[in-house]
């Protein structure tokens, strides 16, 4: 198995009062889960910063996944879900749905910028 | 193999499509134990898919069948891996699909037919219409000597096995000799084969792990609509050509791109003929045009 380029500091569900304090400030970004897509579908983020993704879904289940960071998360409707990261190196990285929700599951993925 | 000796067989065999044969039973003596016989893989069949990857999504399968029941040495079994429908998410539509489905291949000329779900057919609604059209989604069976593991790594949405089929599926392991031929059937790859793409079973790396310690297992495998061919330690996954349209070679883009314009000569369409003996030898069979 590849070795994880970054390290997870964070997944909690605000909704179960699961939260643990990152080192740094964190910056957030809200996204949106949707079938089939992510909104934004694109999102950036620094290397050496924490960025917390917070994920809500208003019409199903989805799930969030991040190989390359070593961590996924389920979207559960009508809760808060927040994954943090830290990036380690610039480059893009996939996010998507590992949850299969329909015919455009598979479609269903975005793209973290990071920038040195 | 019945009434047919097993040189002929390669040879009548290779005339329908290209052989791949290696030591899939790499720590298994040549001195076979058990009869040789040849089974049918279908895979992906997608049955109700409309696109333009397929303009012929409504009559692939069909020739498909044809293909098989014309074979010239009669398979012992055929085995479906997974997405035999494509999915919907009406629940009666999906009962529509399968029940056509059904009626299509029926038209098999071999009677014995295994099927398994993909995640088309069964995670939107946790195998419930699949197991009311073709019963349980995981199961055994042997073969001339030969112990058939069929894992259902789609009923959950999340692409799990579970702890309690990772149970029964080491509960069944404990009964087999270390040498036992064991073969596997599954949908996705147990491996990570390209996680990005969630091409992937969430723990699968479990299943590898029960099975490693046998010495002659292989696994055959669909989900991504192409032969590839892969080794984790002394066990090969094989996966097999879709019936409704190819997808993208593992790993070429970042995130997995549609699939690719449809190919007019639906060479990268087919089934494949799976001959056992103390190697494993597949022959695929691609759909023809007409």
């Amino acid at each position: 198995m590849k070795r994880r380029l970054f390290a997870a500091l964070l997944i909690g569900s605000a909704a179960g009062g699961v939260v643990r304090l990152a080192a740094q400030p964190s910056n957030e970004v809200s996204v949106a889960a949707s079938k089939f897509e992510f909104t934004p579908e694109t999102v950036k983020g620094k290397v050496g910063q924490p960025l917390t993704f917070v994920l809500t879904s208003f019409d199903r289940i989805h799930g969030f996944k991040m190989p390359e960071f070593g961590v996924r998360a389920d979207i559960v409707p009508d809760q808060e879900t927040r994954v943090t990261i830290t990036p380690t190196q610039a480059g893009s990285f996939v996010f998507f749905c590992d949850i299969f929700c329909g015919d455009g599951h598979e479609e269903m993925s975005g793209t973290l910028v990071v920038e040195a | 193999m019945q009434h047919t000796d097993r040189r002929d067989f390669l040879k009548l065999a290779g005339m329908a499509g290209v052989a791949f044969t290696a030591g899939l039973f790499p720590r298994r003596q040549a001195a076979a134990q058990g009869s040789d016989f040849h089974f049918i893989q279908f895979s992906d069949t997608h049955w109700g898919y409309k696109g333009p990857a397929n303009p012929d999504a409504e009559h692939t399968l069909e020739k498909a069948v044809v293909t098989v029941n014309g074979l010239p040495a009669k398979p012992d079994f055929i085995v479906f891996t997974g997405d035999l429908t494509h999915t919907t998410e009406d629940g009666k539509e999906r009962r529509a699909r399968m029940q056509r489905f059904k009626e299509i291949v029926s038209a098999l000329a071999v009677k014995d037919v295994r099927f398994m779900p993909g995640e088309h057919d069964a995670s939107l609604d946790k195998g419930e219409a699949f197991k009311e059209f073709f019963g349980a989604t995981h199961f055994t069976f042997d073969h001339k000597g030969v112990h058939f593991i069929a894992l259902d790594n789609v009923s959950d949405p999340a692409a799990r096995l579970g702890d309690e089929q990772l149970a029964w599926l080491a509960a069944d392991l404990k009964q087999r000799k270390m040498d036992d031929r064991i073969v596997v059937l599954t949908h996705r790859p147990l491996f990570d084969l390209v996680p990005n793409w969630d091409w992937t079973t969430a723990d699968g790396a479990k299943a590898i792990e029960l099975l490693m310690p046998y010495q002659n297992v292989v696994v055959f495998y669909g989900h991504i609509h192409q032969e590839h061919h892969h080794m984790t330690g002394h066990i090969a996954h094989h996966a097999a050509r879709s019936l409704i349209f190819p997808q993208a070679a593992p790993g070429t883009a970042p995130r997995r791109p549609p699939p690719p314009p449809f190919d007019a000569s639906l060479a990268p369409l087919g089934t494949r003929d799976i001959a056992m003996g103390a190697t494993v030898t597949m022959t695929e069979l691609p759909v023809t045009k007409g």
